[in-house]
């Protein structure tokens, strides 16, 4: 939350920009999941694990994981993004308090 | 001015109240169970089933009441992150999510799975693109976004528009199920069932808004979880020795591979009526599979109702886990629904097609007389209704063959305990779970119309002095008027709304999306250019779903209607972009604001009075 030696336009001008370059990165791994992997469901389903064919696993379990990993992952990294530029919300201590 | 002091109790006690909730709820399926081998009658166990999960909904609606205007609107932007995500869960997660994915899934086989990828993987645009934002902004509503960037009630009243136009046919829907599964359990006709569910909507929603709609949807995001994943858990159990179907599944592909086989070598099945369940394409080409899936998606992340759960966080980087939470207890029905369709297709594969006309289950025959499952054409009501309506069809020889079984896809779920052969508490509690799940789900929607009228309309546009208990008021009578209105237009079992039901997607995509999307990405996007995009993705797809569905109109490229907004949406950027680049760029003001939104430190930057 310190830094204030930097100018606040130039600052904000590098959190913005990695903001964005993690928002690309996200939607990249949102259109692999989503769309390319299932895109190669034939190729894939010639390889079986546990008696699913990894084509159909891909579209009924694995993309799913995949996108609530890339969530979770992605609002960690954001957050980290926030802090670092000083422009995350300061951690309210009420925060804690419902469990 | 409300009671601070419950306020602060009952979110400081969140873990023991449902701790607590949890911990009743398991003993009264017990108990349920327990009377039920007392020989207590079944319809008995579905009325205390029905009854006493409406009390405890309306009881957590009560409690929760309030007459603050944040409280009601956002929930006093106080809901922990995982509690909203089960509130999202239990708001998306629909009826027919409920009682239909499974069978979707079971006809479709693989084909399906595009609804189970579109519905999960829109919440990562939720969370990139949007919700941060728009807690950021601290809007009541979306139309109240647009309005504030896109200077006006012109926004504001064409956000209004397709709001109205993707929740009012959704709402309609969900009260339906409702009037289908109470008349079901209870044995009470369906227009009157439809008022019972009424009533306990409006309990949940009336005194509390969005605050008591908020902790009854996690109550409701419980009962409909565990009623959907324990049945097929057990059957797992049975088969397997471990309850995991979503692990165990697999093993039943391959059964299902090797019958589908055997039922083509017996004659029982054509390889024109066999659609192999883990084969690709065979529904839905490349084309629409994969237009489906983006329409969903894009369609998830613009759906009002979803979107203003996101506004009672606590700050915009809960904003963002929460999604996260969402989507994780979203999918853990979406996971769950191929394993009850691989499942059911197994038991069907393996038990009914082939067997004699005079030895199927008895299932066929209770979902038979409800007119769910047709056997040569004819309700299977009975054995004999069975028989003489296949002595009728050539080149049936008193074997059920593949193509003379049509199964309503709503069976897959509610049959499955029965063909389980499980006690009859198993199938109310499936009961329960899908009255949650549509309870639960018109609730968001009926508050998202309703706080769109009271907040948007009558409040920012026609009388902006109001004041708050003012506001209020009228609040409520909107919602109640909406309510009864919804209510009234499911009685009268309108087939056309529910076909339409799935175009809410592909609406809500083409009209607000690109609007939402730029007005926070974009700077130099202007409010022509924003107005006229929304009008012309809204008009496109709409024009395209009519005309497909009414006019006779041929589908452009081959594009099935349910993902219309394939050409929406594209129209709507496009407009979007080049007003936006053809007008005058936004003011400095407006450049500022979306500066601040951008950054989650500095608190709401829209702000309510006092109360």
């Amino acid at each position: 939350m310190t830094g204030r030696a930097d100018t606040p336009g130039s600052r904000d001008r590098i959190w913005w920009h990695r903001t964005l370059r993690l928002a690309a990165i996200v939607l990249g791994m949102w259109a692999v999941f989503g769309f390319a992997v299932h895109g190669l469901v034939v190729p894939l389903n010639t390889m079986v694990i546990a008696g699913f064919p990894l084509g159909f696993y891909m579209a009924a379990q694995g993309s799913l994981i995949a996108f609530v990993v890339l969530v979770f992952w992605f609002s960690a990294r954001q957050d980290r993004i926030d802090r670092e530029a000083g422009v995350a919300e300061p951690d309210p201590a009420r925060e804690e308090l419902p469990q | 001015m409300s009671l601070p002091q419950r306020d602060d109790a009952f979110l400081a006690n969140l873990g023991r109240i449902y701790g607590t909730y949890v911990g009743g709820f398991i003993a009264f399926v017990a108990t349920l169970a327990i009377l039920e081998q007392m020989g207590v009658p079944d319809r008995i166990i579905g009325y205390l089933f029905v009854f006493f999960t409406l009390a405890v909904y309306a009881g957590i609606g009560i409690v929760t009441r309030t007459v603050q205007v944040s409280e009601y609107y956002v929930a006093g932007r106080r809901v922990p992150a995982v509690y909203n995500g089960m509130a999202t869960a239990a708001d998306w997660l629909s009826g027919a999510s409920f009682v239909g994915m499974a069978g979707t899934l079971y006809a479709l086989g693989y084909d399906g799975l595009a609804y189970v990828i579109g519905w999960t993987g829109g919440y990562v645009l939720v969370a990139v693109l949007v919700a941060p934002y728009l807690r950021k902004f601290g809007a009541y509503t979306v139309p109240d976004f647009l309005a504030a960037r896109f200077g006006g009630n012109l926004a504001r009243l064409v956000g209004v528009l397709v709001l109205f136009a993707c929740s009012f046919t959704y709402v309609v829907a969900q009260i339906y199920a409702t009037g289908i599964i109470a008349s079901r359990f209870l044995g009470i006709s369906f227009e009157v069932a439809v008022y019972v569910g009424l009533a306990g909507i409006l309990l949940c929603s009336m005194l509390g808004g969005m605050r008591a709609v908020t902790w009854t949807q996690v109550a409701q995001y419980i009962v409909l979880i565990v009623a959907y994943m324990l049945p097929v858990a057990i059957l797992s159990a049975q088969k397997f020795g471990f309850p995991l179907a979503q692990v165990t599944y697999g093993a039943v592909l391959q059964e299902i591979a090797v019958l589908e086989q055997d039922l083509l070598a017996r004659g029982l099945a054509t390889a024109e009526t066999l659609k192999p369940h883990l084969a690709p394409f065979t529904s839905l080409d490349p084309l629409n599979f994969f237009a489906l899936i983006a329409c969903l998606m894009v369609g998830t992340a613009s759906l009002p109702h979803i979107l203003m759960r996101y506004f009672t966080t606590l700050s915009v980087r809960d904003a963002r886990r929460s999604v996260g939470w969402s989507l994780l207890f979203i999918l853990l029905l979406y996971v769950t629904a191929p394993a009850y369709a691989a499942f059911a297709k197994l038991e069907i594969y393996q038990n009914v097609i082939g067997a004699g006309l005079e030895a199927l289950p008895q299932w066929i025959y209770t979902y038979g007389k409800l007119g769910l499952v047709d056997i040569c054409g004819a309700h299977a009501a009975s054995p004999d209704a069975v028989q003489a309506a296949c002595a009728a069809v050539p080149g049936n020889d008193g074997v059920l063959r593949l193509p003379d079984l049509a199964i309503d896809r709503d069976v897959i779920v509610i049959a499955m305990p029965e063909i389980a052969g499980l006690p009859y508490v198993i199938a109310g509690l499936v009961a329960a779970g899908g009255l949650a799940a549509s309870l639960s789900t018109a609730d968001g929607l009926l508050l998202a119309i309703a706080n769109a009228m009271s907040h948007d309309v009558y409040y920012r546009t026609l009388d902006t002095r109001a004041p708050a208990s003012r506001r209020l008021v009228m609040a409520r009578v909107l919602l109640l008027g909406v309510a009864v209105l919804a209510a009234y237009v499911a009685s009268t079992r309108p087939a056309d709304i529910l076909s339409v039901v799935a175009w809410a997607f592909s609406l809500a995509a083409a009209g607000n999306f690109p609007a939402i999307v730029l007005g926070i990405w974009w700077k130099r996007c202007t409010s022509a250019g924003a107005i006229a995009g929304m009008v012309a993705g809204f008009g496109v797809t709409l024009y395209y779903l009519a005309m497909t569905q009414y006019g006779g109109m041929a589908e452009w490229f081959g594009g099935k209607n349910i993902s219309a907004a394939l050409f929406g949406l594209p129209v709507g950027f496009a407009v979007t972009i080049l007003v936006s680049l053809a007008t005058p760029a936004p003011s400095r003001e407006v450049q500022a604001l979306i500066d601040d939104i951008r950054k989650p430190s500095g608190g709401p930057l829209m702000r309510d009075g006092p109360l």
